[in-house]
């Protein structure tokens, strides 16, 4: 479904460049939910934002359905593949209600019968009807976030790219909104890449991931070996550790990967 | 943990805010105390755990009024001390972590000035002094090259590199009684343990008391002594830190069931049922 082969980002130029992602290759199959971990400035964001067309200044292969993609993207990509970002607070128009939200990307790419469509999706992120009239600052973070989701479905993607999707939200509503995009991927046969920090999510939610440490992908591995904490690199290693509460002789052992 | 005198007590506080549409109350009645310890304040966002610790240090923004019955450290009353009396206290005796280091520090000082100025102000020492203090400071908070670090700006550093130096700035003054408001919640794993590790072997080290507020479960457990546990404004269960896991109250059972594990073979995690009794527990 997705294909990333030697993917490089590089921002600035000259002597300010960085080397946002150094040669980055995966397969996502149909179906599929990928994970991507890492830390802050490992680069997972950076990747997706590729994908989906959001950064422009790659070079490499990325092909999504079997597409080649170049840098810029025809409105069937767009309506294939759609992304779900970490903040509901930042990425919803905060003067546009519910409804005209999930009106525009039907707009743009010519659905028609926007009403039901409208309608339906908002009862698919359980929201339901009494919220299409609302503006984004009458909602809570989850139902932000479940808003959010719904403007991604309400094209009828194939995949969704989702990237913290909920970082920003209260644990309690964490579990809804990770059972929500579960139960989603299964009704509608999604393919997911998920990018997150926390490894316990991305255990629970994807069935392959691939661990990123400063641009580069050091270790991919399934989610059942996940589960059982059999990582065979050392930084995978530390960020299992890492993620598993305070531990004083664990902190004293971190190192530096390069 | 809690020692004969605890440095901090805290009886039926109050905060309220008046709006339009009546008054919010954002904490109902919080009692507890502090000892030379590290207690973990856990709620959701809205709980009244942050606010709890601003109320401390009579920082709750206006128009909040805050009552209670007893707020006194080393047994001297916060509600009614003069500001200026409170000048003294905050950052001397009390001092506070904020989250964001990006929005704590100054942008248009130098890190080396801004913490050798939390030092002069409660100290009365020179300047050579000062930068020695803080240079000193600056490497116990794990930074490499301290002299390098002093000269820099604030937008010049990583996150984790800011909130270690928000540390430093805060300890400098040596405080009895540390409120760390979600301190490494921006942070990365690996850093955010590094960081922990550093409050940890100071407040062991200068026998300091601290109140750790966060959303962590996991992460208070691991890293405290004793936890409260607020929902909407009340604490409704307080239990020792390794007795996390026993916990009683069905929001805490709620919490804690709703967290991903790692090990997780559960298709469907478990979602908060609010019981609206728990808002009178």
């Amino acid at each position: 479904m997705i294909t990333v082969h030697d993917l490089r980002v590089t921002f600035g130029h000259g002597a300010d460049a960085v080397a946002a992602v150094q040669g980055v290759t995966f397969d996502v199959k149909p179906g599929e939910s990928f994970g991507l971990v890492g830390e802050s400035g490992s680069g997972k964001s950076t990747v997706l934002r590729a994908v989906v067309g959001l950064n422009h200044d790659w070079t490499g292969t990325i092909a999504v359905d079997g597409k080649p993609q170049t840098p810029h993207r025809d409105k069937a990509f767009f309506k294939s593949c759609q992304m779900v970002f970490q903040d509901p607070y930042g990425s919803l128009h905060p003067r546009h209600t519910i409804d005209r939200i999930l009106a525009e990307p039907i707009a743009i790419h010519r659905l028609g019968n926007a009403d039901a469509r409208i309608d339906r999706v908002l009862r698919d992120v359980g929201l339901g009807p009494q919220f299409r009239f609302r503006y984004p600052h009458q909602l809570s973070g989850g139902q932000r976030q479940r808003v959010a989701i719904a403007r991604a479905l309400v094209l009828e993607p194939r995949v969704l790219l989702l990237d913290e999707p909920t970082s920003a939200l209260d644990v309690s509503v964490q579990a809804e909104i990770l059972n929500l995009l579960k139960r989603l991927r299964a009704e509608h046969a999604l393919t997911y890449v998920l990018v997150s920090h926390n490894l316990a999510v991305v255990a629970g939610m994807c069935d392959r991931l691939a661990v990123m440490n400063r641009g580069r992908i050091v270790e991919e591995m399934d989610a059942a070996s996940l589960r059982r904490g059999e990582a065979r690199e050392g930084y995978t290693q530390q960020l299992l550790r890492a993620s598993q509460g305070y531990d004083r002789a664990a902190a004293d052992s971190f190192k530096d990967f390069a | 943990m809690t020692s004969e005198n605890p440095l901090l007590e805290v009886e039926n506080l109050r905060i309220s805010f008046p709006t339009r549409t009546g008054v919010t109350q954002a904490v109902r009645g919080v009692s507890f105390t502090v000892g030379r310890e590290k207690l973990g304040i856990v709620g959701e966002s809205g709980s009244g755990k942050s606010m709890t610790g601003r109320a401390i240090l009579r920082l709750v923004p206006s128009p909040g009024i805050v009552t209670a019955d007893k707020l006194a450290f080393q047994g001297e009353d916060l509600l009614t001390a003069p500001e200026k009396r409170l000048r003294d206290i905050r950052g001397r005796r009390i001092s506070m972590v904020m989250q964001d280091p990006k929005f704590s520090l100054n942008p248009v000082m130098t890190i080396g000035a801004q913490i050798a100025e939390a030092y002069r102000v409660h100290s009365k020492a020179g300047k050579a002094e000062a930068k020695q203090r803080t240079l000193e400071m600056l490497e116990a908070v794990r930074i490499r090259n301290p002299e390098r670090v002093y000269g820099l700006y604030p937008h010049e550093v990583s996150g984790g590199m800011g909130q270690r130096i928000m540390i430093a700035m805060m300890l400098i003054p040596n405080p009895d009684l540390l409120i760390a408001d979600e301190p490494t919640s921006a942070l990365d794993v690996t850093v955010q343990m590094q960081v922990l590790a550093i409050m940890d072997e100071l407040c062991s080290k200068r026998g300091m008391g601290m109140i750790f507020v966060s959303h962590d479960l996991n992460l208070v457990a691991s890293f405290c002594d004793r936890i409260l546990i607020m929902y909407a404004g009340r604490v409704v269960e307080t239990c020792r830190a390794s007795e996390l896991h026993a916990a009683k109250h069905p929001y805490t059972r709620g919490l804690l069931d709703s967290l991903p594990r790692l090990d997780d073979t559960r298709a469907e995690l478990p979602v908060l049922a609010r019981d609206p009794a728990w808002l009178e527990g």
